[in-house]
């Protein structure tokens, strides 16, 4: 663990966010929009986890943690803010993908476009 | 009396909310029970909205500390900064709030007839609770991290409520984009917040705005916060989704749309003036504002010329004027580093970009909600089969004509106010930019003027003759908004210097909305 | 609906995730966990219970109306709890140096007091019954959508 640059954390977020905007701009199936989304909120909150973190420190409860310095817990409290949202959100598209399914009998969003112009 | 107005901030976001939560209890018992709570909690509401921005204009700015020893303790006894969450209300949140409550009230009784033949009438009103909960909550926090959460919770409810008709495949499809587009701006709000608490360790606006450099990641971060927010207003070229959205909605929500895409405007707005303000490129940022706002008025009319669908070509006309905005509060932006400028023709500028947000708030959702009385009465949305209803909708074509009167400009009415005002001030900016506004004003009268010929005049159309008049509460609904227009064409002048003038001063002074958190403890 | 010997396994373990979902609610303020994380943990239990019966005979089990009402009363329990220190502000924690939840840990490292934290266990209960009917119901709606029924208003 010490022989890791320490900014690998955030070239991680970086690359999942570059990879989840190449998948929706690129990608035509509805299902793999809602992938991509979820991959750029795994990056976010990738990114906010590793903003807090100091060198050799510890989880930043009380009970039980060894001596030393620890982490900074706001950005956890971010976190997980964010993953609740996250999980509304996704519950949401899929029912309407499901929906726009039944609707139109195709997960292709060039196929099922009904509104133009 | 003075307790409630110290407790308004999180009554006013509350209240909803509990109303949001007892609404599935009440309504499985009795439907009229339901109505009532929603329309007494948003009556009550817009009744503590009004008390609490007299009380800011008169008295200064409201600060509100969640769980501390007393509610004006910002920083706790023994800290350096602070800790809690923190509501501020200054000038310019009172004004968008006046705005969010009179309309909310407005939709929430057009809803009880425009709704009444569908199913899960219950989920609907919890959703449009939580939906006020959320354009409440966007307006008065004091940190980013809050309006994160409150901007999601307002489009979440939202995008359910665009996809409430699942009969139709249509509106599916457009709140999966609203959904979409909304996600992804949100997140880029996130990361904006993450990007400046790693730099300055703190989340509350105002302390940002003291410890705020313009470094790399903060140019960033700026750039993250502008493009989400241009995002949710439809700014073009970021636009492509606002049509397919608004058109499908329930007309009652697509109002309440208008009014959210105003507070990300306002978000913007506090970003720019306020976070930013002491280091920010005033004329670039400005300049940018700017040019965008033109090609958002320009495209925004010219596409809507040619629609067919009356709520997707209101919609379109949503998008110009929401440029109309921006072109004012852009120059007031770019003139900002220059006292001169700004008190010549800066302060005027934003405050015609400000009464424009009044006004469009007034007559825009009046007018979806007249779009959506044609679409309750003949069942489709298409131009061209509608025809002669002006016979069996007398009230509703007297409210579209104000309407319309208003979005042009036409004087005496309250559009004209607004434009003038930035007439004036941008011509002495540049004068072309005030040609291309009067241009887009003339096409605007004669797109609505088209689509009312083609929906009210002519001969009555047989497959129309059986249908019985607009519901009595869709009127009412559209009428309380009719009033507003009428108040604030009376009386301009009271209007511009009670709410209009205080909330552009607020902006431009950033030093007082800083000391409201940093300042004297009570 | 899965063979007998998943039917049987997943009614055994349905207990023993129930009450690590409870430990995970219950310990919020003193390890990692709260509300919506052990809220999260039940409803993994519900989607096994899902998985291994068929939609159509959970909702015999899980009746659309008493997973609204217990929403419904988590949220409302949540918002009396914030409402209560109302006389000094909005989400006072007037639990604290009173004998509910009310005793003052000393700062520092050390073994964790379950009887501290005044307000916040009681909402990390409110916040996970509201988890756990929530994310039930939403779970229970799409199974039962994609089987082709639809759950009534």
């Amino acid at each position: 663990m010490e022989h890791m640059p320490l900014n690998f954390p955030f070239l991680a977020a970086a690359l999942l966010a570059a990879v989840s905007f190449y998948i929706m701009i690129f990608k035509k199936n509805l299902i793999k929009l809602i992938m991509g989304i979820a991959m750029m909120s795994s990056a976010v909150n990738l990114f906010l986890v590793a903003l807090g973190y100091r060198a050799g420190g510890n989880a930043p409860i009380y009970t039980d943690v060894p001596e030393g310095p620890m982490v900074l817990p706001v950005p956890q409290a971010l976190t997980l803010t964010s993953i609740v949202i996250n999980v509304a959100v996704l519950a949401l598209m899929l029912t309407m993908v499901m929906q726009i399914y039944r609707h139109t009998g195709s997960l292709d969003s060039e196929k099922s476009r009904k509104l133009k112009g | 009396m003075a307790a409630l107005i110290t407790q308004a901030p999180i009554l006013i976001i509350a209240i909803p909310l509990v109303a949001a939560f007892l609404t599935p209890l009440i309504g499985m018992a009795s439907k009229k029970a339901r109505n009532a709570l929603v329309i007494v909690s948003l009556v009550f509401v817009a009744f503590l909205v009004f008390a609490l921005a007299r009380d800011v204009v008169i008295n200064g700015i409201h600060v509100y500390t969640l769980g501390a020893t007393s509610p004006g303790q910002t920083i706790p006894t023994g800290f350096m900064v602070p800790v809690r969450i923190i509501l501020e209300i200054d000038a310019m949140s009172a004004f968008f709030s006046i705005i969010w409550s009179i309309v909310s009230l407005a939709a929430a009784i057009y809803s009880l007839s425009h709704i009444a033949n569908e199913t899960g009438q219950t989920r609907f009103y919890t959703l449009l609770l939580l939906m006020v909960t959320g354009g409440f909550g966007m307006m008065f926090t004091g940190d980013l991290f809050n309006l994160f959460v409150f901007l999601e919770i307002a489009s979440i409810s939202g995008g359910a409520l665009i996809a409430f008709r699942t009969r139709f495949g249509d509106t599916q499809e457009g709140g999966f984009k609203y959904i979409v587009v909304s996600a992804i701006a949100g997140l880029m709000v996130l990361f904006a917040t993450g990007i400046l608490y790693g730099q300055y360790n703190s989340l509350n606006i105002a302390i940002l705005a003291q410890a705020i450099q313009y470094t790399t990641l903060d140019q960033i971060a700026l750039a993250l916060l502008l493009i989400a927010f241009a995002m949710k207003t439809g700014m073009v070229p970021l636009h492509l989704w606002f049509p397919d959205a608004y058109s499908v909605a329930p007309a009652s929500i697509t109002g309440m749309l208008v009014i959210t895409s105003h507070a990300c405007m306002y978000a913007a707005f506090r970003v720019c003036f306020t976070l930013y303000g002491a280091v920010i490129d005033a004329p670039v940022v400005g300049w940018i504002l700017i040019a965008f706002g033109l090609l958002t008025m320009f495209i925004g009319v010219t596409m809507a010329v040619f629609q067919k669908d009356v709520m997707r070509f209101m919609s379109y006309h949503a998008i110009s004027q929401l440029g109309y905005m921006w072109l004012g509060v852009g120059v007031g932006l770019a003139v900002l580093g220059n006292p001169g400028l700004l008190a010549t023709y800066g302060r005027d500028a934003m405050s015609g970009g400000i009464f424009h947000i009044l006004n469009h708030a007034m007559y825009k959702p009046l007018l979806f909600f007249t779009g959506g009385a044609l679409f309750h009465l003949t069942g489709t949305r298409d131009l061209a089969k509608m025809g002669g209803l002006a016979h069996k909708m007398k009230w509703t074509t007297i409210l579209y004509i104000i309407g319309t009167l208003s979005i042009s400009g036409i004087p005496p009415l309250n559009g004209f106010s607004s434009k003038i005002l930035i007439y004036e001030s941008v011509y002495q900016f540049n004068p072309i930019f005030t040609v291309i506004g009067i241009i887009v004003s003339i096409l605007t009268l004669a797109s609505f003027t088209k689509a009312f010929h083609s929906a009210f005049m002519g001969a009555e159309l047989p497959e129309y003759k059986g249908v019985k008049g607009v519901p009595r509460s869709m009127i009412v609904g559209m009428v309380i908004l009719a009033a507003g227009i009428i108040f604030i064409t009376l009386f301009p002048a009271q209007i511009v210097n009670w709410i209009l003038h205080p909330a552009a001063d607020a902006l431009i002074d950033r030093g007082a909305y800083i000391n409201a958190v940093t300042g004297v403890i009570p | 609906m899965l063979s007998k010997i998943v039917r049987t396994v997943a009614n055994q373990l349905i207990v023993f995730i129930l009450i690590f979902g409870l430990y995970v609610i219950a310990h919020g303020h003193l390890t990692p966990g709260g509300g919506f994380q052990g809220g999260a943990v039940i409803v993994s239990g519900v989607v096994m219970l899902l998985v291994a019966f068929s939609s159509k005979e959970l909702k015999k089990s899980l009746r659309e109306r008493v997973l609204t009402i217990l929403e419904s009363t988590g949220a409302l329990i949540f918002a009396a709890l914030a409402f209560a220190g109302i006389g000094t502000a909005f989400f006072y924690n007037l639990l604290v140096d009173t004998p509910i939840f009310g005793r003052i840990p000393p700062t520092g490292p050390g073994p964790g007091d379950f009887w501290t934290g005044g307000v916040v266990p009681l909402m990390n209960f409110a916040v996970g019954l509201k988890v756990v009917a929530g994310l039930s119901a939403v779970v229970l709606a799409m199974a039962l959508f994609s089987s082709g029924e639809e759950v009534e208003e």
